[in-house]
Formats: structure tokens, sequence, C-alpha cells
């Protein structure tokens, strides 16, 4: 089986932390400031919830690349034939 | 028992992290369509991949509760079993014998014990191997299970179905391919959902040179986890106390610990395992092969601030408030209980439910491990070897399909098992660490001295299993009962005790090994060689043409990568020494 055939494993690791952190840093914006007693007042729930945004945005965008240079590979070929005929 | 309440958002990330799981298994349903797919995963998975996947399959029950509770009950020592233990032999078994493995295209670990030595050898660890992974895959689900149920008030039976329903799916979808991409996700899961708990409850506590203060009046209370006054300094140093075994709270003195754990113990497991090794023969080229163990030996160094951290924070504020960590039912400190503890404690609902579905992603990563290596033996190693050989790969791609169902099965059994009989399981796991204690004096004499013989390999093993069975029988733990601790050979008469039973596990696994190192070499030296040097090539050191570096770029090198995580790991056990 060809592993170009295959899912890129960044990309449901990515979304998957973009959605986790996107629901953790809007739930931290609305929620009670009282549940942060328990983490020393500080909003973990927002700041954590961005850390997890960037590293799944980073995730995709590693992706995003490596799927971008494997259309780049494949195009000169593709106007070779074009060309050819 | 205090409970975790959780919220609705809480329930909401634990759901989107299960359709994550299954979606993987889903979209990877269309690239297995042989064997070779569904076992090894076509061989064709870059190495970060496979390196992630090296740790995260080995995050099974013991990780992340079992490094937390020996956090809290023998602090920073816990952090032999990374730096001293699993380091060294992963980068033995990246640079020395993933050449042999890779290189042999045997499809498993018992293979390569066929291929080298006989049959029977390889039937011993085949069938072994085979129990061992059903069970340790059904130890996994119940701890879960129990875990959830006292903590969360889940139900058992639930957790259980639940649990081996989603393990089952995704493996039956997508083979090796899928437990890997799912381990590579649950890595990060695991890393991001502790990553808060540590900086918060290091926070709490006024850092670190705050939580070795209060460690250290710890160390020197009557009344800490090792029941006896230490040295001040015994919680946060790790060498300085091992002059003698009474000095620290594990009760080993260096030379035990560097040999039975650090040498044995580790070598034995990362460089034998099949679980583990299972991921590195999925990479996609050798030098991906050995890169595998050693790129995951960055991750698996740092893991000690992960994992025994919140253990060694938990135990300073027990001896604060005096109840931090609950006691069991027999009246001692469930010592279990000091992750989810400390989760409790510290993380707000939201980050809660990350960290519970973390905690759940680790004992689904360490089951789902033992799945995939068990339906790989059963298949390769005794149903195509032994029961039916010759059939077409359409057929044996569709027992794996099968012996799926039939693993997750009797995990389910085992899990039940191990509710109703404790002890059953504690002696299960005795007769495990008997099997698996000599092995790596076989693949060490296999591996690098030619004349070592299939009769030599298989009595060696029966005899280092029996010392390992002999030592324990002849031995005890202190205070500790006749039976399943031991001695149970002489009566409770016994030639030596111990001061705690890790003790005697690191000194049961040296003579083991040192057994069947001896016999192995005595008896092959008495019996003749059956593999011709030409069956030998591939398999033994001597008769290997050696490999090139053949990675352009210096950090793609075995052998550099090897350097840096050795330097590294050194560093570390100054640091803390």
């Amino acid at each position: 089986m060809s592993s170009e055939m295959r899912l890129d494993v960044r990309i449901p690791i990515g979304m998957m932390f973009t959605i986790f952190g996107g629901i953790l840093t809007v739930f931290g914006l609305v929620s009670d400031k009282k549940i942060y007693e328990r983490s020393l007042d500080i909003n973990i729930n927002f700041w954590w919830g961005l850390v997890m945004l960037a590293f799944g945005g980073f995730m995709l965008i590693m992706a995003w690349r490596s799927l971008r240079a494997a259309k780049n590979k494949a195009k000169p070929d593709a106007n070779e034939t074009y060309k050819r005929r | 028992m205090q409970g975790i309440q959780l919220g609705v958002i809480d329930y909401i990330l634990l759901g989107i992290y299960f359709v994550f799981v299954l979606g993987i298994g889903y979209a990877l349903r269309r690239s297995t369509r042989t064997s070779s797919d569904f076992f090894l995963s076509g061989r064709s998975i870059p190495a970060w991949i496979t390196g992630l996947a090296f740790i995260s399959a080995n995050l099974g029950a013991q990780e992340v509760i079992g490094m937390g509770a020996s956090g809290a009950k023998y602090g920073i020592m816990t952090s032999h079993f990374y730096w001293i233990g699993a380091i060294p032999a992963m980068v033995f078994v990246g640079i020395f014998m993933m050449p042999f493995y890779y290189g042999s295209k045997a499809r498993s670990v018992p293979e390569y014990l066929k291929l080298r030595f006989d049959e029977k050898t390889r039937a011993f660890n085949a069938v072994s191997f085979a129990i061992m992974t059903v069970f340790s895959s059904g130890i996994s689900m119940h701890v879960l299970a129990k875990l959830l149920e006292q903590i969360l008030g889940f139900n058992y039976h639930l957790c259980i179905l639940v649990s081996a329903s989603i393990v089952l799916v995704y493996i039956f979808l997508g083979g090796l391919t899928s437990a890997i991409y799912n381990e590579v996700l649950q890595f990060f899961l695991i890393v991001l959902g502790f990553l808060p708990l540590v900086f918060l409850g290091l926070k709490s506590v006024g850092g670190w040179d705050s939580l070795a203060a209060k460690l250290n009046a710890v160390a020197v209370s009557p009344t800490n986890p090792a029941g006896r006054a230490l040295d001040s300094g015994a919680w946060t140093q790790s060498w300085s106390h091992m002059n003698s075994p009474s000095a620290n709270p594990m009760g080993v003195e260096w030379f035990g610990m560097v040999m039975g754990l650090g040498f044995v113990l580790s070598f034995g497991y990362w460089c034998t395992d099949f679980l583990v090794v299972q991921r590195a023969m999925a990479a996609n080229s050798m030098s991906a092969a050995r890169r595998t163990p050693l790129i995951a030996a960055f991750p698996k160094m740092l893991f000690p601030a992960l994992v025994i951290l919140p253990g060694m924070i938990a135990i300073a504020l027990h001896q604060q408030t005096g109840n931090f960590l609950p006691k069991g039912a027999d009246g001692t400190i469930d010592y279990n209980m000091t992750v989810p503890m400390m989760l409790a404690k510290f993380l707000p609902t939201g980050l809660l439910g990350v960290g519970i579905t973390a905690l759940m992603a680790s004992f689904m990563s360490g089951m789902a491990g033992n799945v995939t290596a068990f339906n790989t033996v059963w298949t390769y190693d005794l149903y195509q070897s032994y029961i039916k050989p010759g059939q077409s790969d359409r057929h044996y791609l569709r027992m794996g399909h099968i012996i799926t169902v039939v693993g997750i099965l009797l995990s389910i059994a085992c899990a039940y098992v191990a509710r109703s009989f404790n002890n059953i399981m504690d002696m299960l796991q005795l007769v495990f660490g008997f099997v698996n204690a000599p092995l790596f004096a076989t693949f060490l004499l296999g591996m690098f001295w030619r004349r070592s013989t299939g009769h030599g390999a298989f009595f060696g093993l029966l005899s280092g299993t029996l010392a390992a069975a002999l030592h324990h029988g002849l031995t005890l733990p202190v205070g500790a009962a006749v039976g399943v601790k031991g001695g149970w050979l002489c009566g409770g008469h016994v030639l030596h005790t111990y001061p705690v039973d890790m003790a005697q596990n690191f000194w049961a696994a040296i003579y083991a090994w040192t057994t069947c190192f001896v016999v192995t070499i005595v008896i092959s030296l008495l019996t003749t060689r059956k593999k011709t040097d030409d069956e030998l090539r591939g398999l033994v050191y001597s008769l290997t043409p050696r490999i090139k570096e053949e990675e352009p770029q210096w950090y793609k090198r075995p052998k550099v990568l090897a350097i840096v995580v050795l330097a590294a790991a050194i560093i570390l056990n100054i640091i803390f020494w």
C-alpha cells in the first residue's frame, strides 16, 4: 500500500488540539472565575487553551506544507505530459 | 473517598477524543489490505511517528499512575527507571540490536528467535508472550475501570465495555497503523494534559527549591512512606543515598540498582519485548528503525518531570496536611490515588476533562499496544507456524481480524479475573517476571556469539526462569507474609530478607540473567551448532556486514543521536545526584 495514500497523522492531531484549544479558550473567557480558586487563581483554561490552539495550528500547518510540497513535486510531471501531447 | 465532579464541558472533551480515536481507525481502513499492512504497517512509517508510538505503547497501566505513585513513595529515585533504566537500553536496542531485528526481515521477536535458534525457543517465547500480553491488556482495562469507578463513580462494567470496544474498533479497522497513529495522538494528549498539573503543583508549593525543602522534611520524618527516618535529601537526590539499602526509601544499594534494574530488567524489556520492538519494525527504513528508540529517548528522558514530579509534590502536600492522599481498605496510604488526587486538587472543570481524557488515553494506548503485539504473534508465530501453514495472505489477514476480537474478549475476561482475585493477578505478574528476566541473556548471546546453539538458548531460558522462581521461593521482603511475596519454598525460613520488595525483584532478575547466561554458554559448547554461517548472516553481529551511515544529515544518523541521548542522560543523573 503506498504511503502517500495514507492519512497524514498530523491532520487528526492538529484538528483535535485546535478544537480542544478553542473550546478551552472560549470556556475560559465565559466561565465563572470562582472555579479557578483551585488553579491558584490562574485562568488555566484560557491560557492552556491558547497553548493547545497554537500546538494544533502548528501541526496543521506542518501537514499542509508537506501536502503542498507533495503536490509541487507531482506538478512538473503533469506539465510534461501536457507538453508532450 | 472524595470524588471528582465532571462538568458538561469535560464530557464534551472526552467525547471529542473518542470521535478522533475512532475516526483515525476509520480513515485508515482502506490502507489495510494485506496481512503485512495489518500487522507491520507495511513497514512504511516515518521515524518520528514510530518513535513517539514506541514510548506511548509503553504508557500502560504502570506509567502515569504507577510512576506518580512511586514518585510519592520513593521520591526522585524513581527516575532511575528512566535515566539508568530505559535510556541506556533504548540506545542499545537502536544502535546494536535493530540491525538484526529489522535487517533479518523477521516479522516478530519470536520469529527472530526461530531464525537465529530453533522452533522450540520461538514457541517458548511466543506462547509466554501471547499469554502475557492478554493479561497485561486485561489488567490495564481493570485498573482503568476501577479507577474511574472510584474517582468518578462511573459504572465498572460500562467502563470495560466502552474502553474495550473503542480499542477493538480502531485496531480492527486500521491494524497496527491505526494503533501507532493513535499512540502518537495519545502521546501529545498525555503531555499536554499533564503539563498544567506539573506547573500548578510546582507553583503551589513555591517552586523546586521550596519543594526540596518540604521533601527533606518528609525524608527525616519517621512517618514517611519508608516508615523510618532517613537522611534529609533521600527524596530529592537520586544517587547520594545508595551506599546501603537502609539509607534510601527504595531499599536498594547501587549495585542492585545498576545491575538489576539498569542492566537486566531494562535491557530485557526495551530490547526484547515485542510490544515496543514492533513499533520500530514498522519503520520505513533501516535508519528509521534504528532511530525509533533514539527519538523516543528524548521525551522519555523528560517524562520524570511529567509523571514523577506530581507524585513528589503530592507527598509534600500530604506531609503538610496529613490527609491529602487517601487511605486504602487496609489503612495504609493508597498511592495509586496520587495522580487522580492531584488532578482533582489543581485542575478546574475544562482542563480537568483533558486530564481525565489523558488518563484514559494512557490506558488505552497500553491496551492497544498489547493487542496489536498479541494478534501478530498469534497469527505469524503460532497460527501460521503450527496450526495452518501455507494459506493465502487473505486468510491470515482474516485471522488477524478474528484474533483481534478474540484477544479483546480474552482481555475482558482477564479484567474480570483481576477484579475477583487480586492475588491471582499478583501471582501471574510474578510468573511473567520469571519468564522475562533471563530473556536478554539469550538475545545478547544470540546476536553477538555465533557459537550459541538452539539447545543452549532454550535450556538457558528455562533454567533462568527456574532460577528466578527459586530465588523468589527462598527470599522475602521484610515483614511480608509467605506466599505471593516469596518464601514459599522454605516455609518462611528464608535465606535472605530484603528491605523492600523492589530490591527482591532486582536481585531475582540478576540471578535469572546470570543463570541463563552461564547455562546457555555451557550447553552451547556441549552441543553442535545446527545453523550454518550462511543461515546466520544478518542475524549475528560477526556475520553481518557493517551498516554504513546512509543519512546525509548529521541529526538523522543513529550514532550521533545515541551520543546526544547518552550525554543528556548523564547530565540529568549528575544534576539530580
